[in-house]
C-alpha cells in the first residue's frame, strides 16, 4: 500500500497535514528541522496513503510512496 | 531611393518599422496620435503586433513585456504621457531591456497645451524617471533626420540594452517634409537571444528578467550604468556646429528651435555679425566638448534659445562656459512657437545691449 | 532500489523551501500551478509574470522564464509577451493588492481584450508583503492596519468581487472561484487550474482563476485558523464556482 513521508526540511509546521489526515495518524514529533520548525510523525501502519496530506501541504513536504 | 512627402510622426512610424521595430503600444496624445495610427495598420503588413494600450501606464509595461522576449519594442507619446510612463522607464533601465521611446514635446506642465514646445528637457535628459538612472536621448530637428535616429535607435537600444528617447516637439510631428526613407532591416529568424525569456530550442532551467535585485546586486548594476555613460560620453555624442570658428556670439538650440536659429545666424551673418551656432543631436550625452573648447578670447557671449521659458538647457551650457563669457536665454513656451523675425531681434538685441 | 514516488514536489519547482511563511495558501497554489504545468508537460514554454508582492519570492522558487512586472501590470507585461510569443504560454500570478486595486485597469482590459493569457488571482483580503494593510477584497469588519476598527462600508467602500467583475466581459473564455481552505476545495481548485492552462494551450482565449486564500501572519491568526476564517467569512462574500466557460466543445 502506498504510504506518506514527510521531507523535514521542507516543513513549516503549518499543521494543514495533521487537521486533514483522514486516520488521523500524523502528529507532530519533538524534532525540528534545520529552521527551527517541528516537523510532524507519521503511523505509517495506520497511514492508507490516501494523499491528502500531500494534496493539503503548501510547500509539498509530504511526499506519496509507492508501496508494494 | 525615392523621396517622399510625409508628416512626421508618419515618417518615424514606417523609420521604426523598417529599423526592426515589431511591437509597438501606445495611447492617443496630441501632438504624437498619427504615430500609433500609421503602425495600427501598418505593423501587421510585416507580422509585427500593434496594441493600444488602455493608458500610458499600461502601454510602456506591453512595451517591457515585448522587450524582454527580444523583440524591438517602441512606444510614443507626449509630455504628460511621458510622465505617466516614467515608472516603466525606470523599470526597463533596471531590467537591462532595450526600448524606444518617442516623446512628442507639448506646451506644459500639467495638461498644457497641445502645441509644440520643448519643456521635457530636464525630464529627458535628468530624470525620465526615479533612481538615478540615464539613457540616451536624440533631438533630431528635420523630418529626414528623425527617420535616420528612429531607423537606428533600436539597435542602440539592444546594443546597450537600455530604454532610448528621442525627444521631438508638436512640430516636427505633424509637419510634412520630403524624405528618403531607409530600406527594410534583415531580422533574425528568432528574436531570442541570452538575456531573453522564451523558448528557444534549448534546455534552460528557467530565465529571469527583473529590476528588483538584493542591495549589493543592485550598487553592482548602476556601477556599471555610470561606466556605460562615461562610453556614451566619448562615443556617442553627436553635435552640428554650424559657422562656429570664428563666431563671437554662439546661439546654442537642439530640435524645432535650432531650425529657426540657423535661419537668424545666416541673417545676421550678412549684416557682418560674427555668430554661430551649436546644435546638440544627442541631448544626453550633452556635447560638453563643443562649448567648453570654444575660444573665449573671442566669444562675447552664448544665447541659449529653446521653446521652453525657463531654458531648461541653460545650466548645462553654464556648466561647460564656466563663466567665461555671460550666458543668456530666449525663448517662447507653453505651445507658443518661435519665428525668425522676433528670435532674430531679440539675438540682435542681446548682441548689441547686453542684458535683454 | 530507489523508492518509487507516487507524488512528490513539483518539477518546475526548485528544491527548496518557499519564500512564504508557515500555512501561506500562496505557497499552496504555486505548487497547483506548478502540478498543472507539469502534468501538461509544458514547462519549457511557460513564462510566468510575477506581480509585486508576497508572490514576488516566486523569482527564486519557480524553475521557469520569468519577468517581474511593476505593481498592477502584470497583465499588461503579459499581454506584451504573448503577443510576442504566441507559442509561449503565459500567466501572471498576483495578489489582491496588485491585482484589484493598482491594477484593476489592467486586468480588466487585458480581459476585455480577450489576450491570450492566464491570470491567477490571490485574494487573501489583504496586503502581506508590506504589513497587513486594507485591499480592495478587504471584508466589511475585517480589521487592517488601515482600517484598525474594521473596514466600513461608508468611508472605505466594499470588498471587490473581481470574477462577476469580469464575468462581464464578452471576451473571457473561463472565469472561475475556487477555495484553497480544504482538500476537496484544493482538489477543484487543481482542476481549475489545469483547465485555465489547458485552454491557453489550446489557443481559446482569456482565462481568470480566482484562488480564495489566506494570511496567518497579517489576519493574526494560526495557519489552521486561517481555514476557518475563509469558510466562515471570506467564502460567505466570494461563493466559488465557475462564471463562465465557453471552452465547453460541441458533444461534450
Amino acid at each position: 500500500m502506498n504510504k506518506a513521508s514527510v521531507v523535514a526540511n521542507l516543513c513549516k509546521s503549518c499543521g494543514f497535514c495533521v487537521k486533514f489526515c483522514p486516520k488521523k495518524v500524523i502528529a507532530f514529533g519533538d524534532k525540528r528541522n534545520s529552521k527551527g520548525h517541528y516537523y510532524p510523525v507519521i503511523d505509517l501502519e495506520g497511514c492508507i496513503g490516501c494523499g491528502t496530506c500531500a494534496i493539503v501541504c503548501p510547500e509539498a513536504a509530504m511526499e506519496i510512496v509507492k508501496g508494494d | 531611393m525615392a523621396k517622399e512627402f510625409m508628416k512626421g510622426n508618419e515618417a518615424i512610424g514606417e523609420a521604426a518599422v523598417r529599423g526592426g521595430v515589431r511591437f509597438f503600444a501606445g495611447y492617443p496624445i496630441t501632438p504624437q496620435s498619427e504615430l500609433p495610427e500609421y503602425l495600427s495598420w501598418r505593423l501587421p503588413e510585416v507580422g509585427g503586433c500593434f496594441v493600444q494600450g488602455e493608458s500610458e501606464v499600461a502601454s510602456i509595461n506591453m512595451v517591457y513585456g515585448a522587450a524582454a522576449t527580444g523583440v524591438r519594442a517602441m512606444t510614443g507619446s507626449s509630455s504628460p504621457g511621458i510622465s505617466l510612463k516614467s515608472e516603466g522607464i525606470s523599470y526597463l533601465s533596471a531590467a537591462e531591456l532595450p526600448a524606444v521611446i518617442v516623446n512628442m514635446q507639448r506646451g506644459g506642465p500639467g495638461l498644457g497645451s497641445i502645441q509644440p514646445a520643448q519643456q521635457d528637457y530636464l525630464q529627458a535628459t535628468k530624470a525620465a524617471g526615479h533612481g538615478g538612472f540615464r539613457m540616451l536621448v536624440f533631438a533630431p530637428y528635420t523630418v529626414q533626420e528623425a527617420v535616420d535616429i528612429v531607423y537606428d535607435a533600436p539597435e542602440y537600444a539592444e546594443r546597450d540594452r537600455s530604454p532610448v528617447m528621442i525627444l521631438m516637439d508638436g512640430c516636427l510631428g505633424t509637419m510634412m517634409e520630403e524624405v528618403e526613407l531607409p530600406p527594410m532591416k534583415e531580422l533574425p529568424e528568432s528574436p531570442c537571444k541570452p538575456w531573453t525569456v522564451g523558448y528557444d530550442g534549448t534546455k534552460r532551467g528557467g530565465h529571469l528578467i527583473t529590476p528588483i535585485y538584493p542591495e549589493a546586486g543592485l550598487e553592482g548594476k548602476n556601477k556599471l550604468a555610470v561606466q556605460r555613460t562615461k562610453r556614451w560620453e566619448e562615443n556617442d555624442v553627436r553635435v552640428e556646429e554650424f559657422m562656429v570658428d570664428d563666431a563671437e556670439w554662439v546661439i546654442v538650440a537642439y530640435g524645432m528651435s535650432a531650425r529657426v536659429a540657423k535661419q537668424v545666424v545666416l541673417d545676421l551673418r550678412e549684416v557682418g555679425f560674427k555668430i554661430g551656432l551649436i546644435r546638440p543631436i544627442t541631448l544626453f550625452p550633452f556635447p560638453k566638448k563643443s562649448i567648453a573648447n570654444l575660444d573665449y578670447t573671442k566669444v562675447k557671449g552664448l544665447i541659449d534659445i529653446e521653446m521652453s521659458i525657463p531654458a531648461l538647457m541653460r545650466e548645462d551650457i553654464e556648466l561647460q562656459v564656466l563663466g567665461r563669457a555671460p550666458v543668456y536665454e530666449y525663448g517662447r513656451s507653453g505651445g507658443i512657437l518661435l519665428d525668425d523675425e522676433s528670435t532674430k531681434a531679440a539675438v540682435r538685441k542681446i548682441i548689441e545691449g547686453g542684458e535683454q | 532500489m530507489a523508492v518509487e514516488k507516487v507524488y512528490t514536489k513539483p518539477k518546475c519547482l526548485l528544491p527548496l523551501s518557499s519564500g512564504f511563511c508557515p500555512g501561506c495558501l500562496h505557497s499552496l497554489a504555486t505548487k497547483l500551478i506548478a502540478e498543472a504545468i507539469d502534468d501538461l508537460g509544458v514547462a519549457e514554454k511557460v513564462i510566468n509574470v510575477l506581480p509585486v508582492g508576497c508572490a514576488t519570492m516566486n523569482s527564486l522558487y519557480w524553475k521557469l522564464d520569468m519577468v517581474t512586472s511593476a505593481h498592477g501590470r502584470a497583465p499588461a507585461v503579459a499581454t506584451g509577451i504573448k503577443r510576442c510569443r504566441p507559442d509561449a504560454l503565459v500567466f501572471a500570478y498576483q495578489g489582491d493588492g496588485d491585482l484589484a486595486s493598482i491594477g484593476l485597469s489592467e486586468v480588466l482590459m487585458a480581459a476585455n481584450r480577450g489576450e491570450h493569457i492566464t491570470i491567477f488571482f490571490a485574494n487573501n483580503s489583504t496586503y502581506g508583503m508590506t504589513g497587513g494593510q486594507m485591499a480592495p477584497t478587504t471584508l466589511v469588519g475585517q480589521k487592517s492596519t488601515t482600517c484598525i476598527y474594521g473596514r466600513d462600508p461608508d468611508t472605505m467602500g466594499y470588498p471587490l468581487r473581481m470574477c462577476e467583475l469580469i464575468k462581464e466581459l464578452e471576451a473571457p473564455v473561463y472565469v472561475a472561484r475556487f477555495s484553497l481552505n480544504n482538500p476537496a476545495n484544493i482538489r477543484k481548485a487543481k482542476a481549475g487550474i489545469k483547465k485555465a492552462m489547458q485552454n491557453q494551450v489550446e489557443g481559446l482565449g482569456f482565462s481568470f482563476v480566482e484562488l480564495l486564500t489566506n494570511c496567518p501572519t497579517n489576519w493574526h491568526m494560526s495557519p489552521v485558523k486561517t481555514l476557518e476564517f475563509m469558510e466562515e467569512h471570506t467564502m460567505k462574500y466570494f461563493p466559488c464556482g465557475v462564471f463562465v466557460d465557453k471552452t465547453a466543445k460541441e458533444g461534450e
